[in-house]
């Protein structure tokens, strides 16, 4: 069982979601932060930006730079050289950073990023949904999706945790839902300065650059070498999946506050039909099972924290007794008309004995509002695959077709 | 050997990697000509044009990787590139 979150109201204050992760931040004591504006980011790095003018982070460097390609670059060198490093960026953003992402997991520097997530152009969408980061799935960051405000703060003092420790040293996205999270504000605790200083030790690489002693970091690999440096990484994401957990579990014991570890389920002791996702829209469907659940449906959820590592082992047991999942996606790999998780899940359970119907909606692209409604719609398309079996595997969902 | 997470490694691990068979033409000196003038010391991008005692130079061919900046530059045309055979 989860345990129960202790929120103390009286230190409860309203932000903007973006306040949330930028005080956050100032709160792990960042070494180096690098970042270049793009909106629904931007509250977050000039928030940051203030914190450093006021003298609110010590020891820390801020470097303004000419696009995301150099953001992250710099955080190259920087975490090399034994800083911790911090950087947020979205959409076009985090594509652009696509070369150096792969940099930075395979020299195994720990940088934090948060991501908040926004629509692909073209079209050009400045809104959410999570096709920015799942574009990004293979490059060898942990990336975790918080629910709300609270647990995006949370966790990027978990993430700093989690990517620093020496059995890890992969880097993580932290991901948040843009504008509905990023710019929301909302009652949230703060991340508390004095737990936080119990709750991380310093970072300390044991190699790192200096010219007193000098060493290559990503250095040339021939064929000889390169296929143990990429077993070694993935090693690493395999014990990230443990790490995630005990450091829930530690976040929990110092500040009281608990959102789940690799995934969070609500509802699925008894649930015939379990949906699964990713975000803020966690929300809205908590909201409805409630709804559908005094009608006698019986719905569950399946909150999924962590898509890198990709938690097979604890999704499978989570929908060891469903008689139907459904997965929705605010994202689609183009060829395959299905979206990135409802691939990866129905991947996951096949050559086990575990058969059971998934199908799975793609969703809330470019921002589309996800009403309740909507969700209700689609959980009674579950009951029908429970009667009659699947009749379309995966689908778009929302359509409007007088636009077509 | 064993590898460290990240490719990090000490500085100088390029000596047991020998680049000479990278090369296709190979600098040969005419120590005729040569007036000691340094430039080809100067201007090797792979350290591989070394003093001798007598104050000329000499190729270390484990790592010279044939570039022929040194015979493009040579004031008094004392280096050749020689194809190399097997």
């Amino acid at each position: 069982m989860a345990p129960e979150n202790k929120i103390d109201k009286k230190k409860m204050v309203v932000v903007e979601g973006s306040y949330a992760v930028a005080h956050a931040t100032k709160v792990c004591r960042p070494n180096v932060i690098s970042a270049y504006p793009i909106t629904p980011q931007t509250h977050i790095v000039e928030d940051l930006s203030q914190f450093m003018a006021d003298g609110e982070i010590p020891n820390c460097e801020y470097i303004n730079v000419e696009s995301e390609f150099s953001a992250l670059s710099a955080l190259v060198g920087a975490s090399a050289a034994g800083a911790r490093c911090y950087s947020a960026t979205t959409s076009q953003g985090l594509e652009l950073m696509h070369e150096v992402l792969f940099n930075i997991s395979g020299m195994r520097l720990p940088v934090v990023m948060t991501i908040a997530n926004r629509a692909v152009s073209a079209p050009i969408s400045i809104w959410n949904d999570h096709q920015d980061a799942i574009s990004q799935r293979d490059t060898g960051w942990l990336q975790l999706y918080a629910e709300n405000t609270q647990e995006i703060s949370d966790m990027t003092a978990q993430a700093f945790k989690i990517s620093e420790d020496k059995d890890i040293l992969m880097p993580s996205m932290v991901c948040m839902d843009g504008f509905i999270l990023s710019h929301v504000y909302e009652p949230i605790v703060l991340l508390e300065q004095d737990l936080t200083d119990e709750f991380l030790p310093a970072f300390e690489p044991d190699y790192i650059l200096d010219p007193k002693n000098p060493m290559s970091f990503g250095a040339f690999a021939d064929p000889n070498y390169y296929t143990e440096f990429r077993y070694l990484q993935e090693q690493a994401m395999q014990k990230s999946l443990k790490k995630i957990e005990d450091v829930a579990n530690e976040f929990y014991d110092v500040y009281g506050r608990y959102y789940g570890g690799l995934i969070d389920e609500y509802r699925t002791d008894d649930a015939d039909i379990i949906i699964m996702a990713m975000g803020s829209i966690i929300g809205t469907i908590k909201d409805v099972i409630d709804k559908l659940r005094d009608r006698n449906v019986k719905v569950g959820l399946l909150k999924v924290r962590s898509f890198r590592p990709f938690p097979a082992a604890a999704i499978k047991n989570a929908l060891k007794d469903a008689k139907v999942v459904v997965v929705l996606d605010k994202n689609i790999s183009l060829g395959l008309n299905e979206g990135a998780l409802f691939t990866e899940t129905k991947s996951s359970l096949y050559n086990t004995k575990l058969d059971v119907p998934i199908v799975g909606y793609m969703i809330g692209h470019g921002g589309r509002d996800i009403k309740v409604d909507l969700i209700e719609k689609i959980i009674d398309e579950a009951q029908d695959v429970m009667k009659t079996g699947i009749k379309i595997e995966s689908q778009f969902t929302d359509l409007k077709e007088e636009l077509l | 050997m064993k590898i460290l997470p990240g490719g990090v490694c000490k500085a100088g691990t390029t000596r047991v990697n020998k680049t000479g068979g990278w090369r296709t033409f190979k600098p040969v000196y005419d120590y005729e000509k040569c007036i000691k003038c340094k430039l080809c010391e100067l201007l090797c991008p792979d350290s591989s044009v070394n003093p001798k005692d007598d104050g000329f130079f000499e190729f270390d061919y484990d790592f010279c990787k044939g570039c022929g900046i040194c015979a493009n530059e040579c004031p008094k045309d004392a280096i050749t590139m020689v194809l190399e055979e097997k």
